[in-house]
């Protein structure tokens, strides 16, 4: 076979999405997730097993109907869709910020888990001491609570990117597959199977594969660098 | 000037009985000990203070500012309340050097003072070289001045430490006074001390507040304290020893004597103004005022005792007599006596004590 050649013919805009689409979605997921998991860490309030049970949900559903739920949460004839398309001039459904969607809803069930376990770990007495030495509790968060819990975190989020990078089911219900716009390596690589184009399968399956392994290899040396000093 | 009129009921769980804190004291500056033993709440009224535990009822007020008041639902946050705490573990922040953990607790002070703020304070605890290191690169001496340099960097207006001395070896221990008795002098700020080190109430005190079961029994300096126990369980705290019920049998005031009847034997003591012939009376025999010698009949004020053990200690060696009565004795004193078959204790009038206040619960021994 003309390997060469195909490998010239391969196209690789479907990794360079999910690239772009797993970033933006741990950054955003960071925010909200770390934000939710200090608070289900640090405040009482009714109904918070509830929260935390909610937050989880999205790990055990199947991921279609995660899909249906957000086309019925976030599509053009939703509250939140007419917003959207309001601010931004397009539907936001089968587009690529979908997929940003769908990645999320993956990604901050992990890190909430995580990081609440994280924050909760954290010696308390630190956190006290902080605030009577009149931080505030945007201060102890940033300069206490997550510098001390910040190898879970920093775990948790390599997760989460890994998690976003390959997510399927959620994003071929709400992005859809157009090659070009809104296809990822996941789908890609379905695609590919599906239309018996093994080559080009095999290509993104490859890539994909040594791409996760570089990142969690990393991620483990970084880690393990900062349990040194 | 700290004020402090607590309550807080913690209700009895499936595993732990109920517990209700209920204190009211004031202190100026100077040290303030809070004694008692685990449990009686002596942290509690710290963490209080401090802001970390909201009580149910009261007020406390720091300076002439309200820091909690249940009337007028005041609670101020910890942030606002400018009392340095000086924690049990100390509670410096890991991740950061020594001068970062002075850094942080700078916040109060101007920008461009922060700086040099922060280096007088390491050089007056003599921190100047190590300021660069984290916590668990320096000694435990260094730890400790480090949380007291830091607790008093913002200025606070009174000074809160939890059992500073909990754990440290001696030289530690004598490092710690040293500088708390220098803070105590530099600073004109109330301190609050817990703990439950009785050595430690008497090195650095300048009052005494005795705290047992949530409840506060008594006040005054330590030596006074322990001169006048208000009642049977604070001479229990202070660790006094012989203590015994006693009647009374004969007061005499023209020749300023009394007698009292123990289980078995009547002694002479000094006279009991306030008393009537027939009170029974708690009595606390310092166990170093007492002597003894060889002899089988007992002569006045001497009754005979039969040795259980005898136990070495740094500077005396402490005789244990049947009945729960101990006696210490110089190591040289020891010595010649050590061959004594027969023990005859001898008891001074003025070593006999009697505890003034009412025992809360007569029948206890």
């Amino acid at each position: 076979m003309q390997s060469a050649g195909l490998m010239q013919s391969v196209d690789w805009f479907p990794l360079w999405l999910s690239l772009r689409v797993a970033c933006i979605s741990t950054f955003a997921s960071l925010m909200i997730g770390l934000w939710l998991a200090y608070v289900l860490a640090n405040r009482a309030f009714r109904g918070k097993e509830l929260v935390d049970a909610a937050a989880a949900l999205p790990l055990v559903l199947p991921p279609t109907v995660l899909g249906y739920y957000l086309l019925v949460a976030v599509g053009r004839e939703s509250a939140f869709g007419r917003l959207y398309e309001w601010t931004f001039g397009q539907p936001l459904v089968f587009t690529w910020q979908a997929a940003v969607v769908a990645s999320m809803l993956h990604a901050i069930p992990l890190l909430v888990k995580s990081a609440r376990a994280a924050f909760e770990s954290v010696d308390r007495t630190f956190e006290m001491a902080a605030r009577n030495l009149g931080a505030s509790e945007w201060r102890v968060f940033w300069r206490i609570t997550l510098p001390l819990a910040r190898r879970s975190v920093f775990a948790a989020g390599v997760l989460a990117f890994a998690r976003s990078l390959g997510d399927f089911g959620t994003t071929i219900m709400i992005a859809g597959n157009i090659p070009g716009r809104t296809q990822t390596v996941a789908v890609a690589i379905y695609d590919a199977v599906e239309s018996g184009n093994g080559a080009l399968a095999r290509s993104l399956v490859l890539a994909i594969s040594a791409l996760s392994v570089a990142i969690l290899y990393l991620a483990n040396r970084i880690e393990r660098r900062k349990q040194a000093t | 000037m700290i004020e402090v009129r607590i309550r807080k009921r913690f209700a009895p769980g499936p595993e732990s009985a109920g517990f209700l804190l209920d204190v009211e004291f004031q202190a100026g500056p100077g040290v303030s000990v809070l004694f008692g033993p685990s449990g009686s709440g002596k942290t509690l009224t710290l963490s209080s203070i401090a802001g970390f535990v909201k009580p149910d009822a009261g007020r406390i007020q720091l300076d002439g500012q309200i820091l909690y008041d249940a009337d007028s639902r005041v609670c101020l946050r910890p942030q606002l309340r400018s009392c340095g705490y000086v924690f049990q573990n100390y509670a410096l922040f890991p991740h950061m050097s020594l001068r970062e953990n002075l850094t942080f607790a700078a916040v109060r002070h101007a920008r461009l003072e922060r700086y040099r703020a922060v280096s007088e304070m390491l050089d007056r605890f003599e921190l100047g070289p190590v300021s660069g290191r984290r916590p668990h690169e320096v000694s435990g001496g260094e730890q400790q001045r480090c949380s007291i340099a830091r607790a008093l960097i913002g200025n606070p207006r009174l000074l809160l430490l939890d059992e500073p001395a909990r754990g440290l070896d001696l030289p530690l221990r004598a490092g710690l006074y040293r500088v708390l008795r220098q803070v105590r002098a530099e600073y004109q700020i109330p301190i609050l001390l817990v703990t439950h080190d009785l050595d430690e109430c008497f090195e650095l005190g300048d009052r005494m507040l005795v705290v047992r079961e949530g409840c506060l029994v008594q006040t005054g300096t330590p030596s006074a304290v322990r001169e006048r126990p208000a009642s049977i369980e604070v001479a229990r705290l202070l660790g006094l020893t012989n203590l015994f019920r006693a009647e009374i049998v004969a007061l005499d005031p023209g020749r300023d004597q009394s007698r009292l009847r123990f289980e078995g034997f009547e002694l002479s003591a000094a006279y009991l103004p306030g008393h009537l012939i027939g009170d029974g009376v708690w009595v606390s025999i310092p166990a170093e005022e007492l002597r003894v010698t060889s002899g089988v009949r007992p002569g006045p004020n001497q009754a005979s005792a039969r040795l259980v053990s005898t136990h070495q200690r740094s500077q005396s060696v402490r005789l244990e007599f049947e009945g729960e009565l101990s006696v210490d004795l110089p190591r040289a004193e020891f010595e010649k006596q050590k061959h004594n078959k027969e023990w005859l204790i001898e008891f001074p009038a003025a070593a006999l004590r009697v505890i003034e206040g009412v025992a809360a619960n007569e029948n206890t021994r």
